[in-house]
């Protein structure tokens, strides 16, 4: 019992401009549950992402049954006997259980007839072992979040798989769901399978998992038995950070003149939200993923409607049902996906520049292109684009460039507010510092800004206010003076789920 | 360097090198081939596909589809004739047929704008709907027209040199070249067409700029079925029939993406030229027209494997 299944070391990979993960790794033993730990962006995914081939590590090495291994594909490595089960599940929602349990290596006979009844009995056994009551026969589409887990969870122990990765499983459960698939876990390693349990809900750490691995900017922290730890010692693992003179954090100026005012805002995403932004101030919005930071922006921003609370600008109230409107009415929102939402990648530098403020480029319903060129340089040298030219494809410039891109869409725009959504996330240091540096340029120019952002250092460096938003909520409020990374990571992790006495 | 700049022209300007190489070497095999007259008649006889293609283009670069266009055209084409028939005059008769046009396209562009449902779908069922109501209109035989002025959309000649459907081509391309290009509705269409969801984070419209889309295309099919209709004097029920694909053939042929958001409008006429040309020279040249249907599959599929590549 307890050898060890899979070791990964000083493993290292870097994407265009940034470096992932250095020196990363994990040790995953037989019959043990390994909890692997650390704030979004410290690099778990990309680490289980090198594990399973779906990205080639640039170095380090990855041993598994004291074998080197580099799997090309997660099929590969599900061949081999490791798999993923996502966040997101992969499932075929029109397809019975039993088909997707046995998806892509069908039961069949020689003939190449398929061998319906087996599948069927092969799943009821599957299913059985995980003490789950599902009917192998019906479709997929229906089963609650839950079941659909234990449907992924027969799919790997249908492989035979010996180590088995879940990425934040009980995220999307219900507080009921969750003991059910504890049960499950601990069924799996009594079974002598090897767990990687990714999770951001820390008191389930100390009830399920026997070893956690902590990592922080892709590097490897520590790896430590849970019994020798405790919540706190835990927590400065996660979170504690040198902070460095990257955040050039300059304080606002003494106003009252309140840009955004918020009342009680609610939808479907989220719920009783009050806050303002002062004119000249940054406030941050701190949280994990999936709390509703973004769709708060997005509401705001009228892409989402909201369903009552008051929004007011400037202290008029207004009502936004289009971002077309929002332009109108003075706020620009930057999204934090500018590939998928922020650019049109097939067009040029000038065009992306301009796309929000034609009109002041128009005259007589024609484009001014001496004027576009003319503007488009200016947000070129002012917010310091590196391009060979203005007509270079959005596509082929580095992220920071991109973003710069986007920023300046949105200040041609002229807004009162600002929404910035992870303004620098996938972006390199160096061009991270130069966004702060507009930040605090379009602060002393007079913008109310709005920040969200994943990213610890960045809300406490440079933000006058936090916010802590958690499950559609605000849940903490700080100032620059008083927040920390300890007091927000509490903050959410108090209100998880039920917290546990005596932890 | 240079090599680096030969490739950059030949991505930009392939379908006009690969039209005037054609053009060339047909010329050599057959001389009649680049006569005065033939190259009027190739432009006439592709003017009505140039047209539908213009439309069908803009369509394309939002990142749509319209199959409808062929039985606009015949709809349009045969409320034109009927309404000749009862005595309106041809002024009223065009802005009517027009008018026809721009409501299916007004229709299709709410469906799928408005309603979010596919645009394949969609125009698939518009092209049935209009399909059978141009055979209601025309109780499935032929409306003749016989008023002068209208006849002179499809037959008259400028100067009585150019025909008045290669005038009207021309002036759509001109038109549509200046909105695409220096208009913000221009720059709307290309940003759907490239990134819908950053567009709509932009601030632009995509339902009014998508119906608008679908109205141009609808509008171009009505003015195709005009020049049909007064061309031939009367207006078929199978008018336009299959008319769609090359139109689609034409703008792909042009390089503009199916995907959406690339391609150019100029290049378009391009896509079209080559497939009149290509339908003249083997007429010329004596090869059967069974034939033609199989050359010019090939040239689309040839088309999309370049594009494809570079």
């Amino acid at each position: 019992m307890n050898e060890v299944l899979l070791e990964m070391k000083n493993i290292r990979k870097e994407f265009p401009g940034v470096v992932a993960l250095d020196n990363a790794g994990i040790t995953v033993r037989s019959g043990e549950v390994v909890a692997l730990l650390g704030e979004n962006g410290a690099g778990k995914s990309t680490l289980m992402k090198v594990l399973t081939g779906v990205y080639q590590r640039d170095g380090g090495s990855v041993r598994y049954r004291n074998q080197e291994v580099a799997f090309q594909n997660p099929r590969e490595a599900a061949q081999k006997g490791i798999v993923i089960i996502h966040q997101e599940l992969n499932l075929v929602p029109y397809m019975t259980v039993y088909e997707n349990i046995y998806m892509g290596r069908e039961l069949h006979n020689k003939l190449g007839h398929l061998d319906t009844k087996a599948m069927i009995q092969g799943s009821k056994e599957l299913l059985g072992w995980i003490n789950a009551e599902i009917d192998p026969k019906r479709p997929v589409q229906g089963l609650s979040i839950a079941k659909q887990q234990m449907v992924e969870i027969a799919k790997a122990l249908a492989l035979n798989s010996d180590v088995i990765v879940m990425d934040e499983p009980t995220d999307a459960l219900p507080d009921d769901d969750v003991d059910s698939l504890l049960a499950i876990v601990e069924e799996l390693r009594a079974q002598g399978k090897g767990i990687v349990y990714i999770t951001h809900r820390l008191q389930e750490v100390f009830q399920i998992c026997d070893r956690v691995t902590v990592l922080r900017d892709g590097q490897l922290i520590g790896e430590r038995l849970v019994k020798d730890l405790d919540y706190d010692e835990l927590v400065r693992m996660m979170v504690g950070r040198q902070l460095t003179d990257l955040f050039p954090y300059d304080p606002s100026p003494d106003t009252e003149d309140v840009v955004l005012k918020v009342e009680g805002l609610t939808n479907q995403y989220v719920k009783d939200i009050s806050f303002s932004v002062k004119r000249g101030s940054i406030v941050g919005i701190a949280g994990l993923a999936g709390a509703g930071r973004t769709e708060l922006a997005k509401t705001l921003f009228g892409v989402y409607p909201k369903q009552s609370g008051k929004v007011l600008l400037n202290q008029k109230q207004v009502e936004i049902r289009s971002p077309k409107q929002a332009i109108q009415s003075g706020i620009f929102y930057v999204s934090e996906d500018r590939k998928a939402e922020g650019l049109i990648l097939s067009q040029d530098v000038k065009t992306n520049i301009t796309l929000s403020s034609l009109k002041k480029i128009v005259r007589f319903g024609r484009v001014n292109r001496k004027k576009e060129r003319k503007i488009s340089e200016e947000y070129r040298k002012e917010m310091n684009i590196r391009t060979p030219n203005l007509e270079q494809l959005a596509k082929n410039l580095s992220g920071g460039n991109q973003q710069k891109i986007v920023l300046s869409k949105g200040l041609m725009s002229e807004p009162e507010l600002l929404i910035l959504d992870e303004p620098t996330r996938g972006i390199d240091v160096g061009a991270k510092k130069e966004i702060y540096n507009l930040t605090n340029i379009m602060k002393r120019n007079g913008k109310a800004i709005l920040m969200i952002s994943s990213e610890m250092p960045e809300i406490l460096g440079i933000c006058d206010e936090v916010i802590v938003m958690h499950e559609g909520r605000i849940k903490g409020r700080f100032t620059h003076e008083d927040v920390t990374q300890e007091k927000i990571m509490e903050t959410i992790m108090r209100d998880g789920s039920q917290p546990k006495e005596g932890v | 360097m240079t090599r680096e700049k030969l490739g950059r022209f030949w991505n930009m300007y392939r379908s006009v090198i690969i039209m005037v190489v054609f053009a060339i070497v047909v010329g050599f095999a057959n001389n009649r081939f680049l006569r005065f007259s033939n190259i009027m008649n190739i432009l006439n006889q592709t003017s009505i596909n140039a047209v539908l293609a213009a439309g069908l283009t803009v369509v394309i670069l939002t990142g749509g589809i319209d199959i409808s266009v062929g039985s606009t055209l015949a709809f349009s084409g045969a409320i034109a004739a009927y309404m000749l028939e009862r005595g309106f005059s041809a002024a009223i008769v065009v802005v009517a047929a027009l008018l026809v046009g721009l409501c299916v396209g007004f229709a299709n562009g709410l469906f799928i704008a408005r309603w979010n449902l596919q645009p394949m779908i969609v125009t698939l069922a518009m092209m049935s709907i209009f399909r059978g109501a141009t055979y209601l209109l025309t109780n499935g035989s032929p409306i003749s027209v016989s008023d002068k002025a209208f006849k002179l959309i499809g037959g008259g000649k400028i100067f009585s040199v150019i025909p008045v459907p290669i005038v009207i081509m021309i002036a759509i391309f001109i038109v549509m070249y200046y909105v695409l290009g220096s208009t913000p509705f221009g720059r709307h269409i290309y940003a759907v067409g490239g990134n819908e969801e950053a567009a709509k984070l932009s601030g632009i419209s995509i339902t009014n700029t998508k119906i608008i889309a679908y109205m141009i295309s609808g509008l171009m099919a009505a003015i195709a079925g005009i020049i049909v209709t007064s061309r031939l004097s009367s207006a078929q029920p199978l008018a336009g029939q299959s008319y769609e694909m090359d139109a689609i053939a034409a703008a792909v042929i042009g390089g503009t993406s199916l995907k959406g958001g690339q391609g150019r409008i100029l290049f378009t006429i391009v896509g079209a030229l080559i497939i009149g040309m290509l339908n003249n020279a083997l007429n010329l040249l004596d090869v059967s027209t069974y034939y033609q249907t199989v050359v010019k599959g090939v040239v689309i599929l040839a088309a999309v494997l370049i594009d494809a590549k570079s």
